[in-house]
């Protein structure tokens, strides 16, 4: 553990409403939902931030219910609990089928949908299928609620249009019309972060989105367009190698995943799994 | 009454490790003791400037270079290794100052700034100006060896550093008492500490105590590292004149401790038509990190088994290793054998697929036999078993069938045949004068041995052992703590000796005392006779010489044997390549507790399985970038496939109970078999780790560097000698011999 | 020394209620480590990745290493304490080959624990992919959890088969090599053969999963010395 942890304060809200006004007046204060990824900047030292606030106990943030059509997904549901659930086994299965590669079973324990989203790193394995679903990200602050479509939710590296004074509250999933197709290549088969992860939604009008290519999750539009016309797999793949910016790092290679995201392009449009 | 000896009895050590009372040094403590941290250098070389500190130091203990009592020095083999850099730095992460505080965190707020003149470093091993040390092994006339071949088969073969990554990072806790100092640790050889640190602090054998804590793995990362920490923990307790407790976190450990020697290792070897060795010619390069370590031996053991477990009558092996900027590298299970078993064995694979032969075959016909001579002019015994492996994992796998019935599909199976020496080379044994002793109690007999169990079952092995020697119940032996105030120097727990050296040693004791007891109750005997120590030291087997100079000679007392057949699925989107099945068929002299040896076999298949395919140590200016556990990827449960493990014995004449040893041999044949069963399905990798990325860029198979010699070649230079094809064809074929006839027999059957 | 006054933190440790004045953002790992005095749980890694912090809490499988205690109020918590050494699968993994270093061993066996009574041995592995062993390639710990798993109940026989099958595959029930040597372990005999006079043995079935018995964890005579004086008093429930 490298960061002293004595000095760092804990706020416990009682309730969102205390929360949110906590966040408004008293802030800087950072979020702490799961924990799964903020203890590790700490025990690394690379996270600065000194003063947190504690959602764990706010259950107004758990729960999945559908309705009219949308289903809609508590901040604070773990992947565990995503796994689990039927309705979201029924309607949004790639979602299900990337809460089971997010870690192994003590971290699905606590990680968050909602701490995915705002840790917001280009590798979060959900963001993808919330791409790919076009789902809305509910933000809350004490004086507003507001609905931010996911795909202009992230303006930047880690950099998002939440305000620190809101929260994400909950995700919300209008009906996917499509056949729905989820795949990870990481650095073994579990326990890892993603060379490349990809969610995508077979219909006339597919809809494809990728990770750890870009600096933040992407939607690849001209590709879409490109199968959604008829396009062969392959003038896709070369229109998708445009629209993707992967680079070396300590994991993988630029090369290796302009390969793969090919690869799971074809197996995706294809229909093999 | 029930003999131990072979038995699955209840591990010695079983009850503490499952319900959590088991101490490591972490679970430690004394009243009024410090916490440390290391200062370590950000730089791989250069002289050091300055050294600034930019905090408040009340409460804080400070030790740097001129603060070490005795000499600067790690002790091990050449004297090159400062415990604290002074002057210059030669690694990142290389220790230059300590501290100590009573609170943890002070210590994260502690401020050090280093100011360098750094040098120009060198990383790249074949650009390095220094050699540590440099082997060669000769027998026969190569140049006849190649005269006689009809294919030269040419291959370089490139291993990269594997970290330990032991679950438990490296600790110490040093106490500062009766005027020296006590020290507990995570550690495997308790007298190399004690040496180092009585050269380090400057005081007599007496006042330096060495204790080891439960350790939680060791691989040989806790061989000779924990000297230097140990070092560092002492020399804080005694300037604080306080207890000190030094445990390094994952990231630090990963950064600045000892790893794997990387090799390149080149083949070029020349073989007949029909698949025989003739001539092999290898070369070994290692590197061995900024300073010296133990990399002398490491070189010996990959140079001594760089051929393979295969005869051939020409052989000349040139190894070195050498030094670059980079934190020294170590002892890993294997210690340089898996690096030339790798090369050795995907070469093997290159020569079959040159010659168009069934990697079965071709091993079976090459492979050493008893009463066969190594390299060095070791005749083998009746204990040689590289046939008897290599038909059982064979069988067992259904290698022949699967290879056939999976071509042109994703799916490979890949073989590799491996041998171990097992204990210290040639007379390293003899040098180091092991010993350990039995002492009597009421209930039974007490273990004095400075053996460490790290995991493997040692004390269960030396309970066993002695237990069955002495005719008393396993229960009745208790293994005292390594504590170097209490036991005696067994030397260090490395090298496969644990079981067949110092266990031999054990029985030897208890053989003894089993006479001096004669009818007698251990209790009575007490009472009548007073209390019965004995020990016994070292003897070397009788007939085993070894030459130091001209590397001739019995390099190591016994060979165990291995087969692995490892089953693989390729993904062509992703290039990923999946382990699905291990079959592995392991000689070892005599399983003296089965259940352990499978487990060191399981275990050291599993931790070969991330060298071949996952684990890599990524430098950046030679430092490791990728030092975190999400970065440094080792095999989990879903990486691991089932493991198929049948255990021969071909008892050693003088290993206790036929024991030879079983620690690393298993890691040493993974690797090779899973880069063969990746060539099965057609890329051309010669390197490990075999990432999705290295396959992805894989050439196909048949583009390499075999030369077959053309038919055209050969008849014109037969012509050139005034002799027809068929007069030069009996020329190079050998004069048949009986024993030259008794041998295809044999490879016949 | 100076305390700073922390607003105590009540949570259920093994049955006990316990109440600790620390840092709020301190890990529950250091917690249970060091002012419950509880040292069986492990740091390897600080990063949630090798799971040997594994803890139960209100009934699911956690790294420790990643929950400050303030987050841990009110929870209830069980540790490898907390199964007093009793739990069938302390016994099979001392004597099944379950645990070699130990290291891993208590964080692997609350992870088991919390799978449940009977899983295959695809869930075990998919379950215990977030323990990292570097000592058994996990194969003796597969062989630990079938065996405490059929001393449970024989009436579980029928699922358990897969688990006990694979773990049974090493030797028995598979094609043994063409070889005249015996396909078992030698049995113990009196007396020592002298090395030379044994032929070499193929130990196709070098261990059998007990069915339906698991031998106790053996505390008796005979376990190792240590030599490791008292622990710091831990600073405790106040």
């Amino acid at each position: 553990m490298r960061t002293a942890l004595s000095p760092l304060t804990l706020r416990q809200p009682r309730s969102l409403a205390h929360a949110l006004r906590l966040l408004r007046d008293e802030g800087p204060l950072t979020p702490l939902a799961g924990c799964t990824d903020v203890f590790v900047g700490l025990n690394f030292g690379t996270l600065g931030d000194r003063r947190f606030l504690n959602l764990w106990p706010l259950d107004q943030l758990r729960g999945i219910e559908r309705r009219a059509g949308v289903l809609r997904i508590g901040a604070l549901t773990t992947y565990t609990e995503i796994i689990a659930s039927a309705v979201v086994g029924r309607h949004l299965p790639m979602l299900v089928a990337a809460s089971r590669e997010i870690g192994a079973v003590q971290v699905q324990n606590r990680g968050t949908l909602g701490g995915n989203i705002a840790n917001g790193s280009p590798a979060g394995d959900t963001l993808p299928v919330l791409a790919a679903a076009e789902a809305l990200v509910e933000l809350r602050s004490a004086d507003w609620t507001r609905k931010v479509p996911f795909t202009a939710f992230y303006t930047g590296y880690r950099v998002s249009v939440r305000r620190s004074d809101e929260l994400v509250t909950a995700i919300e999933f209008p009906e996917v019309a499509g056949a729905q197709w989820f795949r990870k290549v990481g650095t073994r088969a579990a326990q890892s972060i993603s060379k490349v992860v990809m969610a995508g939604v077979r219909a006339a009008r597919p809809r494809i989105a990728l990770g750890s290519v870009a600096p933040t999750v992407v939607r690849v539009p001209r590709t879409e367009e490109a199968l959604a016309a008829g396009a062969t797999i392959a003038e896709a793949q070369a229109i998708l190698q445009e629209e993707i910016h992967p680079i070396d790092d300590i994991r993988s290679t630029a090369s290796y995943r302009r390969r793969v995201a090919a690869n799971l392009l074809a197996q995706f449009w294809n229909g093999s799994d | 009454m029930i003999r131990s000896v072979g038995r699955n009895v209840s591990r010695k050590d079983g009850a503490e490790k499952v319900d959590g009372t088991a101490r490591y040094v972490d679970d430690l403590s004394r009243p009024g003791m410090l916490h440390a941290r290391t200062i370590r250098s950000t730089i791989p070389c250069g002289d050091i400037a300055r050294v600034r500190l930019d905090f408040d130091t009340t409460g804080f203990t400070i030790v740097g270079a001129g603060d070490i009592p005795g000499r600067n020095l790690v002790s091990l083999i050449l004297e090159d290794q400062p415990c604290l850099a002074e002057a210059r730095v030669r690694h990142a992460a290389e220790p230059v100052l300590l501290l100590a505080h009573e609170d943890r965190e002070r210590l994260i707020g502690a401020a050090v700034t280093i100011d360098y003149r750094p040098h120009t470093p060198v990383f790249d091993p074949a650009q390095s100006p220094t050699v540590f040390k440099s082997v060669t092994i000769a027998r026969g006339d190569l140049d006849e060896g190649f005269r006689r071949a009809d294919v030269i088969v040419e291959g370089e073969y490139r291993t990269g550093h594997q970290e330990h990554l032991y679950i438990e990072p490296n600790g110490m806790l040093a106490v500062p008492e009766h005027g020296g100092v006590t020290v507990y640790g995570s550690l495997q050889c308790p007298y190399y500490v004690h040496k180092a640190l009585c050269v380090l602090l400057g005081l007599p054998a007496d006042r330096v105590r060495v204790v080891q804590a439960e350790t939680g793995g060791g691989f040989g990362g806790k061989e000779e590292y924990p000297s230097m920490i140990a070092g560092h923990a002492c020399l804080l307790a005694l300037k604080s004149g306080r207890p000190v407790k030094l445990i390094y976190d994952r990231t630090e450990d990963m950064l600045a401790t000892t790893k794997r020697h990387p090799s390149v290792v080149r083949h070029r070897t020349g073989v007949t038509r029909d698949g025989r060795l003739v001539a092999m010619d290898i070369d070994v390069l290692m590197d061995g990190g900024a300073y010296c370590t133990l990399s002398p031996v490491v070189l010996s053991r990959g140079c001594l088994h760089a051929t393979g477990p295969y005869r051939c009558d020409h052989v000349r092996v040139n190894g070195r290793v050498v030094m670059t900027n980079t934190p020294p590298n170590g002892a890993f299970r294997g210690f340089g054998a898996p690096q030339t078993l790798f090369a050795a064995d995907v070469h093997m694979e290159r020569i079959a697929e040159t010659l168009g032969m069934d990697p079965v075959r071709i091993r079976e016909i090459n492979a050493l036999r008893p009463g066969d001579t190594t390299a060095t002019g070791q005749v083998l015994g009746p204990d040689a078993a590289a046939l008897d492996v290599l038909r059982a994992a064979v069988s067992r796998s259904d290698f022949r069938r699967k290879r056939r019935a999976w071509r042109g599909t994703h799916k490979g199976i890949g073989l590799s045949l491996f041998f171990h020496g097992a204990g210290f080379t040639g007379s390293g044994e003899v040098k180091l004068q092991s010993k350990a002793s039995l002492e009597l109690t009421p209930t039974g007999v007490r273990v004095l041995a400075a053996s460490t169990d790290i995991g493997q079952g040692q004390r269960t092995v030396h309970a066993q052992i002695v237990a069955d020697a002495l005719g008393l119940p396993y229960d009745a032996v208790v293994v005292a703590a390594p504590d170097t105030a209490a036991v005696p120097d067994s030397g260090p727990t490395v090298a496969s000796r644990t079981t067949m050296v110092v266990g031999g040693l054990l029985k030897r004791c208890a053989e003894e005392m089993r006479e001096r007891l004669g009818r007698l109750t251990p209790k009575a005997y007490l009472k009548t006779h007073g209390p019965l120590v004995i020990t016994k030291a070292y003897e070397p087997p009788p007939g085993l010489v070894w030459d130091d100079d001209t590397y001739r000679g019995s390099a190591y007392g016994a060979y165990g044997w291995a087969c692995d057949c490892i089953e693989v699925e390729h993904d062509p989107v992703t290039s990923e390549v999946r382990p699905t099945r291990v079959t592995t068929a392991q000689e070892i002299g005599k399983a003296i507790f089965p259940l352990g040896a499978r487990g060191q076999i399981e275990g050291g298949t599993a931790q070969g399985l991330g060298y071949a395919l996952l684990e890599e140590v990524v430098l950046r200016d030679g430092a490791m970038a990728n030092a975190q556990l999400t970065n440094y990827i080792v095999p989990t449960t879903l990486d691991t496939p089932p493991m198929d493990v049948v255990l021969v014995e071909k008892p050693y004449a003088h290993g206790p109970y036929g024991a030879k040893g079983v620690g690393e041999m298993p890691f040493d044949g993974v690797a090779p078999a899973v880069v063969n069963a990746i060539r099965s399905l057609g890329f051309d990798v010669r390197d490990v780790p075999a990432t999705p990325e290295r396959i992805m860029e894989a050439p196909p198979i048949g583009t390499g560097d075999s030369r077959l010699r053309p038919v055209a070649e050969r008849r014109a230079s037969a012509r050139q000698a005034g002799l027809g094809i068929r007069e030069a064809r009996r020329t190079k074929r050998p004069r048949t011999t009986p024993s030259a006839r008794a041998r295809r027999k044999a490879v016949r059957s | 020394m100076k305390r700073p006054a922390f607003r105590p933190i009540v949570l259920t440790v093994n049955g006990a209620r316990t109440a600790v004045r620390v840092p709020p953002m301190k890990r529950l790992l250091d917690v249970l480590r060091e002012d419950c005095g509880l040292t069986g749980t492990k740091e390897g890694c600080g990063e949630g990745e090798c799971g040997a912090c594994t803890v139960i809490l209100d009934g699911r499988a956690v790294n420790a290493c990643l929950i400050p205690i303030g987050q841990a109020a009110g929870a209830r918590v069980t540790t490898i304490e907390g199964l007093k050494g009793r739990h069938r699968l302390q016994a099979a993994f001392a004597n099944l080959g379950g645990a070699q270093c130990g290291i891993c061993t208590p964080g692997m066996i609350l992870a088991a624990v919390a799978l449940g009574p009977r899983p295959t041995l695809a869930q075990v592995r998919t379950g215990l992919a977030g323990n990292i062993c570097r000592c058994t390639g996990y194969e003796g710990i597969y062989r630990a959890i079938a065996a405490a798993r059929t001393a449970r109940s024989r009436k579980a026989a029928a699922s358990s088969q897969k688990l006990d099958a694979r773990s049974r595959t090493s030797a028995e029930g598979r094609k043994q090599p063409k070889s005249r040597l015996p396909a078992e372990a030698p049995r113990a005999k009196a007396g020592v053969p002298s090395p030379e006079s044994r032929p070499s043995t193929v130990l196709g079935a070098a261990l059998s999963v007990s069915k339906g018995r698991v031998p106790p964890l053996d505390r008796a005579r005979g376990g190792p010395e240590r030599v490791e004086g008292p622990k710091a008093p831990s600073r405790s429930r106040s």
